[in-house]
Formats: structure tokens, C-alpha cells, sequence
């Protein structure tokens, strides 16, 4: 759209005002373009008012629409103040460029009011509540919908997804063990380190292996494990369902009678609930061993004596309490990763927010629930 | 008039799968260009290259009048603010409005006031003939054909030289289709930009572009406008004409 495209740097843009009594003339010079619409802003003065007012573009030398905006403002506010406003100009692109412009002159739009103040508190806080009310009741209806779907399968048992069941154990489980691993021998290593500090000043050298056999066995086996796996899996199942909702694969498969229990739900939510126990028993040994290898150094504890003391005083209880509440862990992390997977709607935005939530709520109810449990189980006396 | 765009004897591979060999294209000031062809034959693969979203094996291109091939940040730079692109599902930003994701490029690249932006803004969201009330709607919110106008009026903010559309007609009911294209020739009118588009529509093809290339088989098959394809009789291409 460059008229002349050899005068676009020689002529500076700008608008020169010719004052002739009761005609004043703006002389338009230069390009008028979106690097100079700034600039020229600054320059305009729009004090004429009752007068006659000349336009000559004959001296332009580029223009865009944005050029083109500022000029109709400024013949807009004219004509408010009373001017008649005539237009010099011969070129027609400019012509129909500007007759485009002024015809999608934008009216003024006032932006829609920032919420704020003690009513909106009040409005967010209620719509918080009702809105929580809601994901309630929904996920209430989800685990219904799972388990209803879970007692079908299990009267008809060849449409068990076997495969599938075992990807997810591979995929959520096996492919978890080296970092499961790492951490828990670190955690039996921290607890036994700790503990030795406190009981060499007793002389109760041996209660090192009680000490980390039960807490770990017991209680964080099963913890960070089912952190590190809530970190890991129930992200990827909000994520892969969410965009499987977003390309409509979900739809799909509704519209081909796939039922999304047994396709998508219950071979992740049985993938967890068979790996976390196997990993759990893994993680029980390795910080065990961890906490043998803190207790020969620091406590001069043999690896025999410390197995035979276990097998003395440690009762297989607590193993087994830990791995019992391993598939409780996996199936709060399985479901809430899928039933946050299911609120992301169109938007990438609430694909990060969900994925979130989801692992922020897993690990929420996991600790909340081995609170239950605890307190549940050392009630009953076990 | 000056080429714009110049592509000579464009290789492109992945792997070992020859995309395009040796394909030569000159593209005019001020033509409504189409690259058409069938699934796979490239025109993508085509239309990224000159984008600079993707690179070439072998061949030249230049792209208003800079070889694409070598530039350093401040001319790639200079070089994107002068074209508009238009994706083929709109590509909004989705945590922005309407008119934020218009001006978004003015805000970041311009030193115009924010009252100046938000006119702009809002003139171009008319101009694509949107009704102002769409502005402060969300992404989410806008029907498939006014996420591409949104897109176009985006593409348009700056005032580009050059417009890339890709298949910008593609999932619009046949009325919104015929909009966009009578829409497309008006804007080239107006603004004088020229428009480099991918294409399927024969609607499209018969009366908005001035020129195209029909690619296939690796090659170019065909350059020329719809009468020169017409008279060739070429029975591969007669697909690209209305059929009849």
C-alpha cells in the first residue's frame, strides 16, 4: 500500500495546521503508518472549533489503517466541536481504505466491571460453596458409576481388559520402581540416622531395628510411595483423559457403545490397586536395608544381627498393614485422577488447573486416609 | 509487480520420505495465491516453510525479498511483523479474550497507548465482521467460524504485507465459507496485502484465487488461474475445477 515508495524515509510524518481565517487547512505529510501513529498522536491539536476544516492528503506517503483510525478520530472530535470538514485527495486506495475504516469505526465500548468489593466476596464465597456441593454429588455419582460398573464386570468376567489392566501396571507401576526405590532408601537411611543419634545416648543400641522395621513397614513404605505415584500418575491420567475429552476420543467411543468404565476407568484404577502393593513390598525392603546400612555404620550393628533381632521382635503385622492399605492408596489416586480428568472441558487452561487439583487432591486424601487408618487400627489394638 | 514470495527448487525430506522435490513457486504483489493438492501431498509442509515454522532440505526461498535461509534475529524479527498467519482452527490464545488476543501482538510490538489499541482492536474485530459485542467473549465461547475471524482479525492487527491462510474455509457452513471468501477479496482490496492460502474448497478455488499450484507426486503439477486449468484438461487435475 506504499504510494511512493521512494519518499517513505525523506518525508518525516507529520501534520502541519495552515491557519486562513475562517478556513484552516491540515496538511498531511509523510507516512502515516503504525510506527508513527504515537508520535503523531502527540502532535495533533484539536482546539479548532466553528471553522471550516481542510484535510490535504496529497503529501502522504504511506498509510495504514492505524494511520487511517488516528486521522478519523481526529475528523470525529472536529465535527463534534462544529468544524465541516472537507477532504482533499485523489488516491483511491486510500480512498477506499479509509471508507472501509469508517465504516468499522469502533463505538465507544465500555469494558465489563472488575468484580471486587464486599458483595463479590460474598458472591464468590457462595458460588465456591455451590459449586464444591456440586463436585461432590458428582463424584459420589463417579465412584457409583465405577463400582456399578466393576459389579457388572465381575458377573461377566471375560470382558475383563486384562491388557489393559497390565499396561497401566506397567506404565504406573514398574516404571516407577527406580524412583520409588531411591526414595525409600534415602527415608530408611534419614530414619535410621535420626534414631541412632537419640539412641546411643540410652545405650539402646538394638531398638534401631524396631524403630525403622515398624515406621517404615508400617507407615512410610506405603506414604511415599503412594506420593510418588500420586505425583506421577494421577497428573498423566487427568492429562491423557482430559485430552481424550478435548479431541472428542470419548465421545467416539461412547458413540461406538464402548462403555468408558471398562475402557478407560477400571484398567487404571486395577492397575494401581495390583502395582501399589507390589512396589510398597519393594519399597518396604530397600529402606530396610537402608536403615541396616546406617546401623552398621554409625551403630556397629552386624546385617545378621539386625535380621535376627527383626525376625525376634518385629511382628509380620505391620508389613501387612502397610501392604493392605497400598491398594486403598492406589484406588484415591486412580479414581480422583480420572474424575478430575472428566471436569477439564474445552479449554487448555483447565487442563493445567485439573491436573493440578487432582494431585493436590491425591495426596490430600492419601495422608487423610492413613490418618483413618492409623488411628482405626492402633484403636482395635493391631 | 514485485514477487514476494520466490521458492526455487524446494527439497523437503523426513527421513527417508521425500515430501517435495524441487518445487519452484514466484508469488506477485497483491494476488490471492493457493497452494492446493491432495492429503499428503505437502501443502502444509509448504505453507510452514514459508513461515519459517519449518525447514527446508535443499532450495532457496525468499520471502519480501529476504532469503529465509539466512537470517539472523533482528531481520527473522522484522520479518514476522510483517505477516499475518492465519492457523486453520483459529488458534486463540484460550486464556485470553477476544480483544486481548487481537491487540495482543499491537501491545507487544507497537508503542501505541492502550486506548489506541483497544479502537484498533476493535475496528479490525468489525472489519472481519464481527459484531463488537464478541469482544469480551472467551475463546471457548466462539463457534468454529468466529474463532477464524478472530484469528483473521489477529493476523490482520499489524497491518501485514503478506497473509498466510491455511485452509481457512475448511469446517464453515457453505453461507460462512462464501462470507470468508468475499471477506478475504475485500480485505485484499482494501488493504492491498497479498494472500498466500492452503486450500480444499473448489468454491474457493474458482473464485477468489487469482493463481495457484496444484501440488502432487512430489512436484509441481500445475501453475496457473482456474481457466488455465480448465482448458489444460488434464484429467488427474480435474478434481481441482468444479467437475463438471
Amino acid at each position: 500500500m506504499t504510494k511512493k515508495q521512494g519518499h517513505y524515509m525523506s518525508v518525516s510524518s507529520q501534520l502541519d495546521i495552515v491557519n486562513g481565517g475562517n478556513v484552516v487547512t491540515y496538511l498531511i505529510k509523510g507516512p502515516w503508518t503504525l510506527l508513527h501513529v504515537t508520535k503523531l498522536s502527540r502532535q495533533i491539536k484539536t482546539t479548532t472549533r466553528n471553522k471550516k476544516v481542510i484535510f490535504n492528503f496529497n503529501e502522504m506517503t504511506d498509510f495504514d489503517t492505524h494511520g487511517i483510525l488516528l486521522l478519523l478520530e481526529t475528523i470525529k472530535k472536529l465535527e463534534s466541536q462544529k468544524c465541516t470538514v472537507e477532504k482533499i485527495e485523489t488516491n483511491e486506495k486510500f480512498i477506499s481504505l479509509y471508507e472501509v475504516c469508517e465504516k468499522n469505526f469502533p463505538k465507544d465500548m465500555k469494558s465489563p466491571p472488575n468484580h471486587s468489593g464486599i458483595g463479590d466476596f460474598f458472591y464468590n464465597l457462595g458460588k465456591t460453596i455451590s459449586e464444591s456441593k456440586k463436585t461432590l454429588i458428582n463424584f459420589f455419582s463417579f465412584v457409583g458409576g465405577l463400582t456399578g460398573a466393576v459389579g457388572i464386570l465381575a458377573l461377566k468376567p471375560h470382558k475383563i481388559r486384562f491388557q489393559a489392566i497390565f499396561y497401566h501396571v506397567e506404565n504406573s507401576g514398574i516404571k516407577a520402581i527406580p524412583i520409588i526405590l531411591l526414595t525409600s532408601f534415602l527415608i530408611g537411611i534419614v530414619i535410621a540416622f535420626q534414631g541412632a543419634v537419640q539412641l546411643e545416648k540410652f545405650g539402646a543400641n538394638i531398638f534401631i531395628v524396631e524403630m525403622v522395621s515398624i515406621s517404615v513397614t508400617r507407615e512410610l513404605a506405603p506414604l511415599i510411595t503412594a506420593i510418588v505415584i500420586a505425583g506421577r500418575s494421577a497428573s498423566a491420567f487427568t492429562a491423557q483423559i482430559g485430552v481424550m475429552k478435548i479431541t472428542e476420543e470419548i465421545d467416539a467411543m461412547k458413540t461406538m457403545g464402548f462403555s468408558i468404565w471398562d475402557f478407560l476407568i477400571i484398567p487404571r484404577v486395577f492397575g494401581l490397586m495390583i502395582s501399589l502393593p507390589l512396589i510398597v513390598f519393594f519399597a518396604d525392603i530397600i529402606s530396610i536395608a537402608g536403615g541396616m546400612v546406617v546401623a552398621h555404620l554409625q551403630l556397629g550393628i552386624s546385617f545378621e544381627e539386625f535380621a535376627l533381632r527383626m525376625q525376634e521382635s518385629v511382628e509380620i503385622k505391620h508389613v501387612i498393614i502397610g501392604l493392605i492399605k497400598a491398594p486403598i492408596f492406589g484406588w484415591i489416586i486412580a479414581v480422583l485422577g480420572c474424575f478430575r480428568g472428566f471436569q477439564i472441558s474445552s479449554s487448555t487452561e483447565s487442563v493445567g488447573k485439573y491436573t493440578t487439583i487432582s494431585v493436590v487432591n491425591a495426596i490430600f486424601w492419601v495422608i487423610a486416609m492413613d490418618a483413618v487408618i492409623s488411628v482405626f487400627l492402633t484403636e482395635m489394638g493391631l | 509487480m514485485n514477487s514476494v514470495i520466490e521458492a526455487k527448487n524446494i527439497v523437503t525430506r523426513f527421513g527417508d520420505n521425500t515430501v517435495h522435490n524441487s518445487i519452484s513457486v514466484e508469488i506477485k504483489e497483491g494476488e490471492i495465491f493457493g497452494v492446493l493438492g491432495g492429503s499428503g501431498s505437502g501443502k502444509t509442509v509448504f505453507l510452514r516453510e514459508m513461515i519459517l515454522l519449518q525447514k527446508y532440505n535443499s532450495g532457496s526461498m525468499s520471502v519480501l525479498g529476504q532469503d529465509i535461509n539466512n537470517l539472523d534475529d533482528s531481520k527473522t524479527e522484522e520479518l514476522r511483523s510483517k505477516w499475518g498467519v492465519l492457523f486453520q482452527f483459529g488458534a486463540l490464545f484460550s486464556s485470553l479474550s477476544v480483544l486481548e488476543n487481537i491487540s495482543i501482538p499491537l501491545k507487544e510490538y507497537s508503542n501505541l497507548s492502550k486506548d489506541a489499541i483497544k479502537k484498533a482492536a476493535l475496528m479490525k474485530l468489525q472489519m472481519v465482521g464481527l459484531p463488537i459485542e464478541a469482544a469480551y467473549l472467551n475463546p471457548s465461547e466462539l463457534s468454529g467460524g468466529m474463532k477464524k475471524r478472530v484469528g483473521l482479525a489477529r493476523a490482520l492487527i499489524r497491518d501485514p504485507k503478506l497473509l498466510f491462510l491455511d485452509e481457512p474455509t475448511s469446517g464453515l457452513d457453505p453461507k460462512s465459507a462464501r462470507d470468508f471468501d468475499k471477506l478475504i477479496v475485500a480485505l485484499r482490496d482494501a488493504l492491498g496485502i497479498t494472500v498466500v492460502m492452503v486450500t480444499h474448497d473448489k468454491d474457493t478455488i474458482s473464485t477468489v484465487l487469482d493463481r495457484f499450484i496444484i501440488l502432487g507426486n512430489k512436484k509441481v503439477q500445475f501453475t496457473g488461474n482456474i481457466e488455465e486449468l480448465r482448458q489444460s484438461g488434464d484429467e488427474n487435475l480435474k478434481e481441482f475445477t468444479d467437475g463438471k
